[in-house]
């Protein structure tokens, strides 16, 4: 069996790398992203500021506390403090207002939005309330930079996977390859496999490349373990690339096959946090991205690269993305055809 | 046994048509078999059925008395009438990659050499004329030492020149003992190439036999051919003939005392032909349409 497994994935390899042209793109597309997200669009809020809220029951109202009428200062509601608490550390929140049992505020000594923030919020209380806590915590800003690449990474790895396997397996469908293997004793089961192996080798080796060429020209952060950056985006590979096999198991047109997967990428792209932060938007948004392997994958990878989490800290994830990818394999190899 | 494959009543249905309707035959081991038909006839459906990769509606396929299984695979080679290899691979790659999804396989430089391959080894298959992109087709098909080989109009959209030397590579694969079932709607090709046809119209077998005896049954010796306006105006028109493509043809036992019929009457000799009929006189005889409609 792999004898044959193997001979289909080395054509499919070489397929890939003597197409210069798409290689050329798997390599440069990521980093036009990196360069172009990192210094020419950096996202600034309408809002002055923007302060994060732990409450009980989830719910922002100006009885909770006089602050939360402060008009042009957007309000989020979390539930973890510790996440919380770190937020104000790299200065994605200007201020942190706990309005749990014992009322307390945290504001960084080392961001200036956040002494602003902090003279508001006494203003708001003046006479009209006991002022909540002061608690300080102090850290320099996190940089969009830093935020930003683990989830252009996946990103890419994203795309590489839908199309990667897809766009082929339909062309190879249309054009005849596929009926003449079938004509051969290699089983659904073994091209499969050929090419979940061909495709998670691009995807990874592209994605090295892209890692190293981003650690010569970008200053980021990389706190957290290797082992455990490189398992979250084997998983997360694993899953995209089994997506992208369903999406190919039966459609014999690849327009019709290009039309699905954007149909599956782009709200994977807005949904998923890698540009902006999923905090702050609507419930059904957040609800919906859970669904996504993506935003599991950057969300892994964002804390192994920016909060240090090792493999025992992101296993719950991992585990996860593990899961979903053996359920969509299984999926796809059930709704494959040859013809 | 002799009998290598057995169609039995097949019938196989697509939406709103029955393309084949209760084929039944059996192709003898060392034969070549050819199913002929026109385009549309239901010849290449058939053939996938023989092959195991479409499912009959009705009926059954047995090969060495038994249903197909997945020991089937190993032992044929198939030719698709129109298949894309793996982009970017080489003759050479082409072939390699397939001898490796099988457990048994030919010597590849006999089979290189057979198959005339040798020049274009490291040509993208991509790159290939029509004529060495078939050879490369059969030897793919051959790469498994097959007992069975499948062709499906083979030559279609060939030269002339690169047909005939196709022609001549499957006299050379017979020779090594090989059964061949073809499809093709060239009747000079079934007439060279095979022992026994069945010919194939609307999804029913309309004659089966030997090409030559299957000709004799049906005509006499042969066929006398003379433009339309070669026959003189006013003329009583002749016996016992058929209008054809601007050709009046008369079918005879012997041609002289037609000759001496068509001096009689004052009829124009210089472009006058006598042939044998063959395969597409029979075709057009029993269907009343052209083989290429």
């Amino acid at each position: 069996m792999w004898r044959r497994v193997l001979a289909i994935l080395r054509a499919r390899n070489r397929e890939f790398y003597r197409d210069k042209a798409g290689l050329g793109w798997n390599i440069i597309m990521p980093f036009l992203m990196v360069f172009g997200f990192a210094f020419i669009f950096r996202a600034e809020p309408d809002d002055l500021f923007k302060v994060a809220v732990l409450t009980g029951r989830g719910e922002l109202s100006a009885e909770a506390s006089p602050f939360l009428a402060t008009r042009h200062v957007t309000f989020v509601s979390l539930s973890e403090p510790e996440s919380a608490i770190r937020k104000v550390e790299r200065h994605q929140v200007d201020l942190l207002l706990d309005l749990r049992a014992g009322a307390k505020y945290w504001v960084n000594v080392h961001s200036a939005k956040g002494y602003l923030a902090e003279r508001l919020l006494r203003a708001a209380y003046a006479g009209a309330a006991p002022l909540p806590a002061r608690q300080t915590v102090s850290g320099e800003a996190l940089r969009y930079v830093d935020w930003v690449l683990p989830g252009v990474l996946a990103m890419n790895i994203m795309f590489s996977s839908l199309w990667g396997v897809g766009w082929v397996i339909v062309r190879y469908r249309k054009n005849g390859v596929l009926r003449r293997l079938q004509a051969t004793p290699l089983s659904a089961f073994e091209f499969l496999s050929a090419q979940v192996l061909s495709r998670l080798a691009v995807v990874l080796s592209a994605s090295v490349i892209v890692y190293l060429g981003a650690d010569l020209f970008l200053d980021f952060v990389m706190r957290g373990s290797y082992l455990a950056l490189f398992l979250v985006y084997v998983a997360g590979a694993l899953c995209l690339i089994s997506m992208g096999l369903i999406v190919a198991a039966r459609l014999r047109t690849e327009e019709l096959a290009d039309g699905v997967l954007n149909l599956l990428a782009w709200p994977m792209l807005l949904l998923s946090g890698v540009w902006f932060s999923m905090d702050g938007t609507s419930p059904a948004a957040q609800v919906i991205s859970e669904i996504f392997p993506l935003t599991h994958m950057v969300n892994a990878a964002r804390r192994v690269m920016i909060d240090g989490s090792g493999l025992s800290e992101i296993l719950p994830e991992l585990a996860l993305l593990a899961g979903m990818g053996l359920l969509l394999l299984v999926t796809a190899a059930r709704l494959f055809r040859w013809d | 046994m002799t009998h290598l494959v057995e169609a039995r009543e097949l019938v196989k249905d697509f939406p709103g048509v029955r393309a084949v309707d209760g084929l039944s035959f059996e192709v003898r081991r060392g034969q070549c078999f050819g199913l002929l038909g026109p385009n549309g006839a239901g010849k290449t459906t058939t053939l996938e059925m023989l092959e195991g990769i479409s499912r009959p509606t009705a009926g059954e396929v047995l090969y060495q008395g038994r249903p197909l299984d997945r020991a089937f695979r190993e032992e044929i080679g198939i030719q698709f009438q129109s298949t894309a290899l793996q982009d970017f691979q080489t003759v050479c790659e082409s072939l390699r990659m397939f001898a490796s999804l099988y457990r048994r396989t030919t010597d590849l430089d006999e089979l290189i050499a057979l198959c005339n391959l040798s020049e274009i080894l490291d040509r993208d298959t991509r790159k290939l004329s029509g004529g060495q992109r078939q050879r490369l087709l059969l030897a793919i098909a051959l790469v498994n030492d097959p007992l069975l080989l499948f062709l499906d109009e083979p030559t279609t959209g060939l030269d002339p020149q690169s047909r005939r030397n196709f022609w001549g590579l499957i006299e050379a694969v017979r020779r090594r003992g090989k059964t061949v079932v073809l499809t093709t709607h060239y009747m000079e090709e079934a007439q060279r190439l095979c022992d026994e046809v069945v010919i194939v119209d609307r999804g029913r077998i309309i004659a089966r036999g030997r090409p030559q005896e299957l000709v004799q049954a049906h005509f006499p010796a042969v066929v006398v051919r003379l433009p339309a306006d070669a026959w003189p105006s006013g003329a009583p028109p002749p016996p016992a003939s058929d209008l054809r493509d601007g050709y009046i043809e008369l079918f005879t036992e012997e041609v002289p005392p037609v000759l001496e019929h068509l001096k009689r009457v004052g009829a124009n000799l210089n472009e006058l032909k006598v042939e044998t009929p063959n395969l597409e006189d029979l075709f057009l005889k029993l269907t009343g349409h052209g083989l290429r409609s």
